[in-house]
């Protein structure tokens, strides 16, 4: 049985998320839109799971706008807010965000600046006060980093962007269900959420937008979600989305307090590899995540020889998997590039295991010691 | 004890379709913990490899349908995403070449607003009146087009009336002045047959929910030879060279395909029933007084009749078949009050448009159940009719349409 560790990259839809969606992908439909009563019944499913969004990142209902996804919430905010933003012109983003915030930035009409971060990864106060002018308008950091696992502090910079009268917002995707999230609280104006990342299905995700942060739709053809998203709703994926949320929040504390000890339990035994380096250790980190480093190995070698033992683990984003490049994260966080380019990430889910763990380190160990055989047997050749 | 309410009769397979039972069992192969549920964007491990594997033996199913290469087809969120992608993402890419678009006034919402979107950005869109049959006018289309029109994007199925359009001659003007050709395909994929490998289209959008697929996924076709180039709305991560990103969403993308095979399958069969359930619809109450149907009949798909009944008002009629789940016109619009906006441009007046009923039929519908709808529509008309006082002066031989209405 192959060992998936992969988990933020995917995680598995949840049994009973997988119940809650299949009496909307059987012979009762209708479109949402549609005003008979297979429409309503429709709609009345797609408020229900708004709610259950809602809860989850601690927003209410009415700023839950469902998208097809992490990404289409992402390019919805930066496009959509970017088409009101013509008198300051310039947003701020993290250096070590997702793909889905980097690569749209690059094609926005306004200029965009990059937070550093310090060596675990962190965006520190003194380099928000240093980026955002009078100029800037946006301010968008990250929950939790899906590589490094790393928590930004964020109320120090929400605090900073609202004395320069910046909106601010965070990518949740990665945290949300892994560790609390306080939207209205916090005062962030807008977040992204993504299904899949918390045991409910692919393709649906939320933009939780404030209404005070003036934004238009990216999509066209209709004026479903508040006319910020045109398109026939996903309802068997809304309503998946409403029942992750619902058990994610139930169960938030003792799923993380078991992700943690596992993940506890493989730090302390990776950290006794002397080629080992875990990064971004002394952040806060989320439960579930440790990427590491492992000295005078290649990255993809590593994961084709774990592949080869039925382990799924993955180098870093599996947005950006298949390219030879090291790590924007690592590289931002000033990882000298060969250790970076050894990178794994472990990212374990609710349904591993310890004897998953001891999988993966008796591989890892095998896989180290007889590399370390291997060069030493041809340094005695030499 | 009152009788038993029925079951209601779901006609409103325009707006979306039920999914097939052979769809859903392929699908929860992709969704829960015992099933294949990788990333297929993860290249480090099996997960990853077995679910882009399915994600390929889909794309191929949807690329048969209708005779495209499986790397013409780019995955979206739905047929509202592609016309997006397909609009915007052809006239920002050409911009430098042109800036003028040509559609029709029929077309979808979620081509006209992303026209009107461009007409924002300062592009100029011109739309055309179709004929009073719901077809364009080929010399009408010809006489728009400028030496600046980079795009045309016609439907090749309307949703409210049913009408094909013909995209081999409307491509075909449009290959002699090299504009590229989008074709809104959401109603016709499975319906009419597509060999895109013979017609000159060049972009072409499809759904899945419209054929017993699952909503939330739908699909670009992207002709590569020559290739069609186009900007995309999204970014991050580079899914699907580069056009679309974001995750792939293995389980809608693998029920898209097996609703296309499917469709493939059995489309010339479920073709002949369905036009004999139509046939059938219409015989039933055509010999009422003031019966119209709205599109050409000929030129239409099988499963779809639009009929206006004169003197009822739409939205009562609506009510009094509460048991029937039908529309006045696009689900997309009908929280509005507004009379449909695609027979308007054919040149009904506000009354026959108010009037019009949209009965789309599909794969579940039975013969059973036209029976039950054309009791349940004569009666309501009848019942409406002997209402109202326009249809009283009808009787009586007044014209209505010379008659001043005070006002108020």
């Amino acid at each position: 049985m192959a060992v998936y560790l992969d988990n933020n990259a995917t995680t598995a839809l949840d049994e009973e998320v997988l119940q809650a969606m299949l009496p909307y992908m059987g012979q009762v439909t209708g479109n949402p839109s549609s005003v008979h009563r297979f429409g309503r019944l429709q709609k009345e499913a797609i408020e229900q799971a708004r709610e259950s969004v809602a809860r989850l990142a601690g927003a209410r209902a009415e700023q839950v706008i469902f998208t097809s996804g992490g990404t289409e919430s992402n390019n919805l905010l930066l496009n959509g807010f970017s088409r009101h933003d013509e008198n300051r012109g310039s947003i701020a983003l993290s250096a070590i965000e997702h793909m889905s915030l980097l690569e749209p930035a690059q094609y926005l009409p306004v200029k965009v600046d990059f937070l550093p971060v310090d060596e675990v990864g962190l965006v520190k106060p003194s380099a928000v006060k240093e980026a955002v002018t009078v100029q800037t308008s946006l301010l968008s950091v990250m929950t939790a980093n899906n590589e490094t696992g790393a928590i930004q502090n964020l109320a120090p910079l929400i605090a900073l962007a609202k004395e320069s009268d910046c909106f601010f917002h965070t990518d949740a995707s990665q945290a949300a269900g892994k560790i609390a999230l306080n939207f209205v609280e916090s005062g962030v104006h807008a977040m992204t959420l993504s299904a899949h990342k918390l045991y409910g299905p692919v393709g649906v995700g939320a933009l939780v937008v404030d209404k005070r942060l003036p934004i238009s739709k990216l999509q066209f053809g209709g004026s479903q979600e508040k006319n910020l998203r045109a398109g026939t709703e996903n309802v068997p994926a809304i309503v998946g989305f409403g029942k992750a949320a619902e058990l994610a929040l139930t169960n938030l504390q003792e799923t993380s307090t078991y992700l943690r000890s596992l993940r506890d339990a493989l730090e302390v035994r990776l950290n006794k590899f002397d080629a080992v380096t875990i990064f971004a250790e002394k952040a806060d980190r989320l439960p579930n995540t440790v990427q590491f480093g492992v000295d005078g190995f290649d990255g993809e070698t590593l994961l084709m020889q774990l592949d080869r033992k039925a382990i799924a683990v993955s180098s870093g984003s599996a947005c950006t998997s298949g390219k030879t490049e090291p790590s924007h994260v690592l590289k931002a966080m000033n990882v000298p590039a060969t250790l970076a380019s050894s990178a794994i990430r472990v990212s374990i889910g609710k349904n591993n295991t310890l004897s998953d763990i001891d999988v993966l380190l008796t591989a890892l160990n095998d896989i180290i010691e007889i590399n370390r055989h291997s060069a030493v047997m041809m340094a005695a050749n030499v | 004890m009152s009788e038993q309410i029925a079951k209601p009769i779901y006609l409103d397979y325009s707006a979306t379709t039920p999914m097939d039972e052979r769809v859903v069992s392929e699908m929860i192969k992709y969704m829960g913990p015992e099933s294949s549920f990788g990333n297929p964007a993860s290249r480090s491990h099996s997960f990853g490899w077995v679910a882009e594997a399915a994600v390929e033996e889909a794309r191929k199913n949807v690329a048969q349908l209708v005779g495209a290469n499986p790397k013409e087809i780019v995955f979206t969120s739905g047929a509202t995403e592609s016309d997006n992608l397909a609009i915007k993402g052809v006239a920002h890419f050409n911009h430098k070449r042109g800036k003028h678009i040509v559609t029709c006034k029929t077309e979808h919402k979620a081509v006209l607003d992303s026209c009107r979107q461009l007409e924002r950005e300062g592009y100029e869109v011109t739309y055309l009146d179709p004929m009073e049959n719901g077809l364009i006018d080929l010399d009408v289309l010809k006489a728009a087009l400028r030496d600046d029109t980079t795009l045309v994007s016609i439907m090749h199925v309307n949703n409210e009336i049913g009408v094909i359009q013909d995209i081999e001659a409307i491509g075909n003007i449009c290959r002699e002045r090299k504009i590229i050709f989008h074709v809104d395909a959401a109603q016709s994929a499975g319906k009419v047959d597509i060999n895109l490998e013979e017609l000159p289209v060049d972009l072409m959008s499809f759904s899945a929910h419209k054929i017993y697929g699952p909503k939330g996924i739908g699909a670009l076709y992207v002709q590569r030879k020559p290739r069609v180039r186009l900007e995309a709305q999204m970014h991050g991560g580079g899914h699907e060279r580069g056009m679309r990103s974001g995750t792939l969403a293995t389980h809608q993308i693998v029920g898209m395909g097996e609703a296309f095979k499917i469709a493939k399958a059995e489309m010339a069969e479920e073709n002949v029933r369905l036009l004999a359930l139509r046939n059938k619809l219409y015989d039933g109450v055509k010999d009422m007084e003031e019966v119209y149907v709205n599109g050409d009949i000929d030129h239409r798909i099988a499963g779809n009749i639009n009929i206006s009944f004169n003197y009822v008002e739409g939205e009562s009629l609506l009510m009094a078949l509460s048991e029937l789940a039908i529309s006045s016109g696009s689900a997309c619009t009908s929280a509005s009050l507004e009379p449909s906006y695609v027979l308007r441009a054919l040149g009904r007046n506000d009354e026959l448009a108010h009037s019009s009923i949209r009965f789309t039929m599909g794969r579940f519908t039975t013969d059973e159940e036209i029976d039950r709808t054309i009791k349940a529509v004569r009666k309501a008309v009848e019942k409406l009719r002997a209402l109202s006082p326009l249809w009283d002066m009808y009787k009586d031989g007044i014209d209505i349409d010379s008659i001043e209405w005070a006002a108020h």
